[in-house]
């Protein structure tokens, strides 16, 4: 059991530099995932972590040990790969024993290791198979029964899930996390779904062209995102941006574009009064528009015209257009409105957010 | 399926207490060097480039050496410049032996390509056999040269040919053809012996790159009204080119540096009007002792096979840039 | 499929492809019913009304009989199978070690490396056939196997190495990378990962190295002279014609002799050796 220090870490290629200055401290027994778009990095800094990139400044330490020098075999993690990377020529049991052969374990724990793992993970009959003769998730089984017998200081996950279809992968995501629960290990998982990103991680990273944008735990990326990419990358649908112009006006501040004319929700007044006159982006997610009632203040209702209508059983989610901006609004099954008819919409006040139109970063 | 995570926590309790790891290889100072990603490379790499550059490099800079020489068997020549050069150039045995290697090259490799895709797309098809048709195709290719061309030149033999006993059988000749005692008739059995012997090289690689056609494509050609011949033009041999080039830049080169087939077939004769520049080089630098000489008329081969292989590696460039 | 009617499928394809076959195999029978014929009947006036010429009723192992006990033709035919052996061993070794350094580090000058690989793959023998006998000389190792050994690696190694290289890269990293996180060396885990997977490719050059270098000739015949110490294809050449005589019945039976172990080994291993074939002109 291990915490996992990056410090100031940088991976450079020829010409990409992939990882920029990063910072991380894991601790111990935590769930640390990565997500980001494709080329942001995570996964070459979960490459440097396991040893297979070299780093090219920084450091890391997993334990009290600095690894920058030693080779993959030596730092006691373990990995389970995107294509699960299982050895073809082998069995089941073979594949989950080579590990521990390597490292000389005696044969009688060797077995037993073996098959407490293949119990926890229900792949006991598979244990005489070849890698081909198993379906998708039987492989993701094995490759992750592979890792957790060699019992290491830290589990990596690049993309563990990618390669499943959307429900073994659901599945596959809960059945990761009561692992996690009961093996207490350290462990990093690298994805670009922010949806297994929110439910596994203890703490997530959100990762950028290299650098890292926001730390936090899910909930709160989620309600108090530090800039506009996190903003949008956390939550689905995304939220709504629309850049509005700051207002003074009747002793209040507003946010005006064409089409809306709200009030600045008091939480955020005091911070926007340095923007008054000037445009800022205004950020709404979906789920914080609702149909305007009779008890919606009015100063947060704004008219809007559907354009599309996305019936989704347990809730609707309406494409609308309001002046030059198109906002999704996520409301109740129940809801009637129809395509070209033109709605009231509220904010809910408080959740609201606000970043700078240049720097991008929350105010 | 079951959900084993929840349950069966008493059997699997022992994972959770973690043993000691066994003490790690000792970090050996061999295995440390090996790690690295560079060193690594070039311990693999030693023994190729050790080998490469004996008996390629060095034998090439020799090469180049000697035929600036007058070197002999037994006697270490001085330095003459381009002497050898200029002597062979001078020398109408070798004028023959510089046209015959591009003739012989030109028209077997026109032959191997024609009838080697017609073989392909003979063999692309489905029939009653085909595997063992496939193989026996390919036995002129396998079976050393030297012994199938002996017998294509008893198959020529002056005297008791069985190909001008057939021809004679069948009413086309009066008299025998003079098939190796004829210079030009010589020629032409070499480069009929060279296509049969490469034409499988031919199908068979056009045959792989055939197969990894996608069907329907024909199919939609079909549809799109195109009979046979169009659809080979329009569908197959685009796809096919890229295979295409590189076969024939293999086989210009081996043809163009051939030996084997010309030395046992002709030896060069009647009168040196059937020698390629690799028996020519042969002659005069083994056979003679000439080896200066020899050297300078092996490298005449050169600028040809540079050029091709620049044309190939250029074109590889390109194919992996697409 | 497209419909053809049935004559055109003669004319087009069953026609055209026994000519084909026929074509190709004549030869090889050719080689047989003379290698079985006796020397009466094989010198036999080809106006002859008498001539059959396509078969013979009087088959005769004699030809044979000679061969073997009259010549050292089975010195040779050892002496081709060792050298092949030894030399496709030798290339093998090096080209699985130089094809996985090319196929998966990075280095420095990897590139150049590769291409000069390919360079030297596509340099013909006979360019070089009168230097090396120089350097042959040099290393005192002329007319011993060893002259053949240490060169056809020459252009075995280059193949081996152009063909597996092209194999490891089919072969995910990421299997390597896994060994080396459950406690590989680089070095273990791409003799106890890669190497096992690449068995295939491994096999397929194998066998396409050693048909070339039981088919080398201009080598075996500059840089061997005692007899005994010939190749197949040399000794053919050089030891069953005496003088100007060509003793036909026996050149074809150590003709037959001498294709006969290529052509069994290829036969067991047909689906290989194609995939060298193609494999080796694979960019």
């Amino acid at each position: 059991m291990a915490q996992v220090m990056m410090k100031d870490l940088n991976k450079k290629y020829d010409e990409v530099h992939a990882v920029k200055d990063v910072n991380l401290h894991i601790r111990d027994k935590e769930f640390m995932v990565l997500v980001g778009p494709s080329g942001c990095g995570k996964s070459t800094t979960l490459r440097m972590v396991a040893g297979l990139e070299e780093i090219t400044s920084g450091e890391i330490s997993i334990g009290d040990r600095v690894v920058n020098d030693l080779p993959p075999k030596d730092r006691d993690i373990a990995m389970v790969f995107q294509n699960y990377a299982l050895y073809p020529h082998m069995t089941v049991y073979d594949n989950m024993a080579f590990g521990l052969k390597m490292r000389k374990f005696p044969k009688v724990e060797i077995q037993k290791r073996v098959q407490d793992a293949a119990e926890i993970l229900g792949i006991q009959e598979l244990l005489k198979r070849k890698p081909r003769q198993l379906s998708g998730g039987q492989r993701q089984r094995v490759a992750v029964g592979r890792a957790i017998v060699r019992h290491p200081q830290v589990f990596l996950f690049d993309e563990p899930l990618s390669n499943l279809d959307a429900k073994l992968r659901v599945q596959m995501r809960v059945e990761l996390k009561r692992l996690h629960e009961r093996l207490e290990t350290t462990a990093i998982y690298v994805t670009h779904d922010q949806v297994e990103a929110m439910t596994l991680g203890d703490r997530v990273v959100v990762m950028k062209d290299g650098w890292i944008q926001q730390v936090g735990e899910p909930l709160e990326l989620y309600g108090r995102p530090a800039n506009k990419f996190v903003a949008g990358f956390i939550g689905s649908p995304s939220m709504n941006f629309v850049d509005v112009k700051v207002a003074d006006a009747n002793g209040a501040l507003w946010a005006e574009t064409q089409g809306i004319r709200v009030k600045v929700p008091p939480i955020h007044t005091s911070r926007l009064v340095p923007y008054k006159g000037q445009q800022v982006t205004m950020g709404v997610r979906p789920e914080d528009l609702h149909p305007a009632s009779g008890s919606d203040p009015r100063e947060y209702c704004f008219d809007a015209v559907v354009d599309v209508v996305e019936p989704l059983g347990s809730e609707i989610l309406l494409d609308l257009r309001v002046g030059n901006n198109t906002i999704v609004a996520r409301v109740e099954p129940t809801n009637r409105v129809k395509v070209h008819e033109s709605t009231r919409l509220a904010l809910t006040p408080d959740r609201a957010h606000f970043f700078d139109l240049k720097t991008e970063l929350a105010i | 399926m079951k959900k084993p995570i929840a349950g069966g926590a008493g059997s699997v309790a022992g994972l959770e207490v973690a043993l000691p790891h066994p003490r790690a290889t000792q970090p050996q100072r061999l295995t440390r060097f090996l790690e690295n990603e560079r060193a690594l490379a070039a311990i693999l790499l030693a023994p190729t480039v050790l080998i490469l550059g004996t008996f390629i490099a060095y034998p090439f800079i020799m090469g180049v050496w000697l035929s600036l020489s007058s070197t002999s068997v037994g006697n270490v020549g001085e330095f003459v410049g381009f002497k050898n050069f200029a002597k062979a150039w001078n020398d109408s045995i070798f004028r023959t032996a510089f046209g015959n290697t591009f003739y012989y090259t030109f028209w077997a490799t026109i032959f191997k390509l024609t009838l080697g895709m017609w073989l392909a797309l003979l063999l692309n098809r489905h029939f009653r056999g085909k595997r063992i048709v496939r193989a026996s195709m390919l036995l002129p290719f396998i079976v050393p040269t030297v012994l199938s061309t002996f017998a294509w030149r008893w198959m020529f033999d002056p005297t008791f040919s069985v190909l001008n006993w057939l021809l004679y059988k069948g009413g086309l000749i009066t008299t025998k053809l003079p098939f190796l005692s004829d210079g030009v008739y010589g020629m032409w059995c070499a480069i009929t012996v060279n296509t049969w012997r490469g034409m499988p090289f031919f199908a068979i690689t056009l045959l792989a790159g055939l197969q990894t056609i996608n069907p329907d494509l024909h199919e939609a050609a079909s549809l799109d009204g195109a009979n046979g011949w169009k659809r080979f033009w329009h569908v197959t041999w685009p796809l096919l080119k890229p295979v295409t080039v590189v076969v024939v830049v293999f086989s210009v080169i081996q043809t163009f540096s051939d030996f084997q087939l010309i030395y046992v077939l002709t030896g060069g004769g009647p009168a040196n009007s059937t020698h390629l520049l690799a028996t020519y080089a042969y002659q005069v630098g083994v056979a003679t002792g000439l080896l200066g000489e020899g050297a300078a008329i092996s490298l005449f081969m050169l600028p040809v096979l540079f050029v091709v292989v620049w044309l190939q590696l250029r074109y590889l460039r390109r194919m992996e840039g697409a | 499929m497209v419909i053809e009617r049935k004559w055109k499928t003669w004319v087009y394809f069953y026609i055209p492809l026994t000519v084909f076959v026929v074509g190709t195999l004549f030869p090889f029978y050719w080689m047989l019913i003379t290698a079985i014929r006796p020397d009466a009947e094989l010198y036999r006036s080809w106006r002859a009304a008498t001539n059959t010429p396509f078969w013979t009723l009087q088959p005769t192992l004699e030809h044979f009989r000679d061969l073997m006990a009259k010549t050292t033709f089975p010195h040779w035919l050892w002496n081709t199978l060792f050298i092949a052996v030894v030399s496709t061993a030798i290339s093998l070794f090096c080209g699985l070690l130089a094809g996985y350094a090319l196929a998966r580090l990075r280095f420095p000058m990897a590139g150049t490396l590769g291409t000069s690989i390919f360079v030297t793959y596509l340099v013909p023998p006979t360019l070089l056939f009168i230097p090396l006998a120089n350097i042959i000389r040099t290393f005192q190792v002329g007319d011993t196997p060893w002259a053949l050994i240490l060169t056809y690696p020459t252009f075995l190694i280059p193949f081996c190495t152009w063909l597996l290289m092209g194999y490891f890269k089919t072969i995910p990293k990421e299997l390597e990378e896994c060994a080396r996180i459950d406690g590989a060396t680089r070095f273990g885990a791409m003799v106890r990962i890669i190497f096992p997977i690449a068995v295939p490719g491994i096999l397929s050059a194998g066998i396409f190295a050693f048909t070339l270098s039981w088919n080398e000739f201009i080598y075996a015949l500059v840089f061997l002279s005692s007899p005994e110490k010939k190749t197949v294809p040399v000794g053919v050449v050089s030891e069953l014609i005496r003088g100007d005589i060509y003793f036909w019945g026996q050149l074809m039976a150590g003709a037959l002799l001498g294709s006969i172990p290529v052509a069994l080994v290829y036969s067991f291993f047909v689906e290989y050796y194609v995939t060298g074939l193609t494999g080796s002109v694979k960019g």
